[in-house]
């Protein structure tokens, strides 16, 4: 899928010193408050990162609290649809404006009526409502159906929501498209993996801010400051 | 396109609307309405959320006849349509989950808003807490009752409890007809008697939660939930009264998994050294209570723990005699707690300990006497049988112990842990009977007297009520006045072993 890439980046972590004992820990469940939101530093939203603690060495802040700044390789996986992409995702919820799909199983995408080609015919019967191609009957969309929409606008606030069009070529029912879209057929039957490998080293400060208590909890405290170096490489 | 901003009026009225009022197909469409409209777009996403859970309880105007049977059947069905729109949305939005637990966070009820407000909102809130809405954050909800509970368990004072019995029979003598305004005359009483009401009332709907959830297999996995909870929510809570409850019916439900892992849950906690002496002392009186007061524990595993908690001070003490121990009680505290649990342990269930023979010798072979009769003198400081002696030492030695599980007052949720619950008065022990007056364990069954100064006057009258339940409950646990003063001490006034042991004022004996 064009919206998933792996990045590969340094970070510095800075850890709470009652963490010192398991650095590795620390780290991860850092970096784990990060998943499944929007992050403007990493310009996606993170899915999945695997992390190698660099050296037995690091930095200690000065300050009210002595942080150590842990330096950390990590690779990422970041999901950052664009618009005119085109995605995937399963139909959750159909109806005659409005078609609600969701994409790897965790991000929502809404397809608005204007936006569902006019050959579409909307059809509910007793078998539950369903979207039917007029030039042809095979090419049906309804609940629990894949389907291939391009992107018109991300929403980056909150859960990176995506309103999505089934008007440009190569989008509809996947199952339809497997079949009558030699593009696309092609394209799935080469294994051709449009994912982008473009490692980008994002060089960057990160601080750690959650601390753990004797009972395991998280508590947020203030985030002071973070300062950014990015190096773009391909 | 609807935008926000532009169209805040229309918008608004459409979060706004309670749907209580509505009729069934009205309520369907909006519903409808709301869960499409928070797919369409992140920005109404939240305010949909808020509106539904706005709706988890019914207008302020409502209020009073909420309870009554016509609306008890709607209010079942806005619940269930309010899941299921819960459920759709979250189909939709995966990630609604997240944003709906912070909302439910801040509409929590508080302290001060009233029962019927709080019943409605954590038992609609309690019903989210199954399928994956349930997986991914059943365990933050269940944490923010917990929460609720215990800090409406602080607010209770010990008079405020005994003083709604005491009212009950006076009200009912004389004016008849207000009978059926139980409720106002609670709440005419502020503070801490309305929080018991508060408390009685969420312990019923937490009980069904946790029955429901037994019915459908779930319990282990909300067991787990709840171990981890009370661990971080009650144990600690000085004094709690009737929160910690929930466990022991948890445990009731699945005696032979819940119930023994909760035993060995507090046992570990006792044993291991890391814990802070706050838990583990805690974590022992609880299991002290607990194997004495759960009936559905087998005899069995009693003499499990006991064997841990024998183990653990028989190390103790060696470990005292080779440092060369400081007999400051102080020091000792948590050694001290054991041994007081051990016999409470004992009181309890050493008869039906003894009829299993192979618990029998597994019982004399452990080392009591070598434990009792240490240089650290526990019996000093805790042997309940020898009564009068034990309360003279237990006041020099000013150990402070609570028993968490001593009968449980709150009325309406009282029929949940009753079934399950040992009374001492139905304890056989190894001595015979103990039926007559001057049995020196009468006391161990009523409720537990709050800390209070000296002036502590409360009068418990038992005998004004006929109730068969109270009359069980006439056994005080609780030093009477006399207790206070030490010339009285010497008469036969029927103490016995107080649940607590207080730093005395008084000049010793």
């Amino acid at each position: 899928m064009e919206a998933l890439r792996e990045a590969v980046s340094e970070l510095t972590v800075y850890v709470h010193p009652s963490n010192a004992a398991d650095v590795r820990r620390a780290v991860a469940r850092q970096l784990s408050t990060l998943l499944f939101s929007y992050e403007d530093r990493f310009e996606g939203v993170l899915l999945a990162h695997e992390v190698t603690v660099e050296s037995n060495q690091a930095k200690i802040l000065n300050g009210l609290v002595p942080y150590f700044g842990v330096p950390v390789h990590a690779n990422l996986l970041l999901y950052s649809p664009q618009p005119d992409m085109i995605l995937e995702g399963k139909v959750e919820l159909l109806g005659k404006e409005s078609i609600h799909a969701v994409v790897l199983g965790v991000f929502s995408a809404a397809i608005m009526s204007d936006d569902i080609h006019k050959k579409f015919k909307f059809k509910r019967k007793g078998y539950g409502a369903r979207f039917i191609s007029r030039s042809d009957k095979h090419h049906m969309i309804k609940k629990g159906s894949m389907i291939r929409f391009s992107v018109k606008r991300v929403e980056t606030e909150m859960s990176c929501h995506i309103t999505g069009s089934l008007i440009p070529p190569h989008t509809g029912s996947m199952l339809w498209l497997s079949i009558h879209d030699a593009e696309y057929a092609s394209e799935i039957s080469s294994g051709n993996k449009r994912a982008s490998n473009i490692g980008i080293k994002i060089e960057q400060n990160e601080q750690d801010h959650i601390t753990f208590d004797n009972e395991d909890r998280v508590i947020n405290s203030e985030r002071p400051h973070k300062s950014r170096k990015r190096s773009l490489e391909e | 396109m609807i935008d926000i901003t532009y169209h805040h009026a229309l918008l608004n009225n459409i979060f706004t609307m309670p749907i209580w009022y509505l009729r069934h197909d009205t309520r369907d469409a909006l519903l409808d309405l709301i869960t499409r409209l928070a797919a369409v777009a992140d920005q109404f996403l939240k305010e949909c959320l808020q509106m539904l859970v706005n709706n988890f309880t019914s207008p302020g105007s409502l209020g009073a006849f909420i309870d009554q049977p016509r609306w008890l059947a709607r209010k079942k069905e806005i619940y269930s349509q309010l899941h299921g729109s819960l459920r759709m949305i979250s189909d939709t939005v995966p990630l609604a989950p997240r944003m709906l637990k912070d909302i439910i966070d801040r509409s929590m009820p508080k302290l001060f808003d009233n029962k019927a407000k709080m019943v409605s909102f954590v038992e609609c809130m309690l019903g989210l807490d199954n399928d994956r809405m349930g997986d991914l954050i059943g365990a933050l909800l269940l944490a923010k009752v917990m929460d609720l509970l215990t800090e409406l368990d602080v607010n209770i004072s010990w008079e405020d409890v005994l003083q709604e019995e005491h009212n009950k029979g006076i009200f009912d003598m004389e004016i008849e007809d207000l009978d059926e305004d139980d409720d106002s005359l609670g709440k005419a009483c502020f503070g801490g008697n309305a929080c018991a009401e508060k408390l009685d009332g969420l312990m019923v709907v937490v009980c069904e939660h946790l029955k429901s959830c037994a019915e459908h297999g779930r319990l282990s996995k909300e067991f787990d939930i709840l171990k981890t909870i009370f661990r971080a929510s009650v144990l600690r809570v000085h004094k709690s009264k009737f929160a910690q409850f929930i466990m022991f019916y948890a445990c009731s439900l699945d005696p032979e998994i819940c119930g023994l892992e909760f035993a060995l849950f507090l046992t570990d906690i006792f044993t291991k050294k890391e814990e802070d002496p706050i838990s583990r002392m805690s974590a022992v009186s609880y299991v002290g209570s607990y194997l004495s007061r759960a009936r559905f524990i087998s005899a069995d595993t009693v003499v499990g723990v006991l064997k841990r908690l024998v183990d653990w001070c028989v190390d103790y003490c060696d470990f005292q005699n080779k440092i060369g121990m400081s007999t400051k009680p102080i020091n000792h505290q948590i050694f001290y707690s054991s041994c007081q649990t051990i016999m409470y342990i004992l009181c309890f269930r050493l008869r039906s300990i003894m009829e299993y023979p192979n618990l029998k010798s597994q019982l004399f072979n452990m080392p009591f006497g070598y434990i009792l009769t240490h240089p650290l003198e526990p019996l000093k400081v805790c042997l309940p049988p020898i009564v009068k002696e034990f309360l003279r030492q237990a006041k020099a030695a000013r150990l402070d112990m609570f028993f968490p599980f001593d009968p449980y007052l709150l009325k309406e949720s009282d029929r949940y842990m009753r079934p399950n619950f040992e009374f001492w008065s139905m304890v056989k022990t190894t001595y015979g009977n103990h039926n007559g007056d001057d049995d020196e364990f009468a006391d161990l069954d009523a409720p537990e007297m709050n800390v209070g100064s000296l002036d502590d006057q409360v009068e418990i009258d038992f005998n004004s009520d006929d109730d068969l339940e109270y009359s069980m409950n006439k056994m005080s646990i609780t030093p009477h006045r006399t207790f206070y003063h030490p010339m009285a001490m010497n008469s036969d006034a029927g103490l016995s072993m107080p649940a607590k042991i207080r730093p005395s004022v008084s000049p010793p004996l």
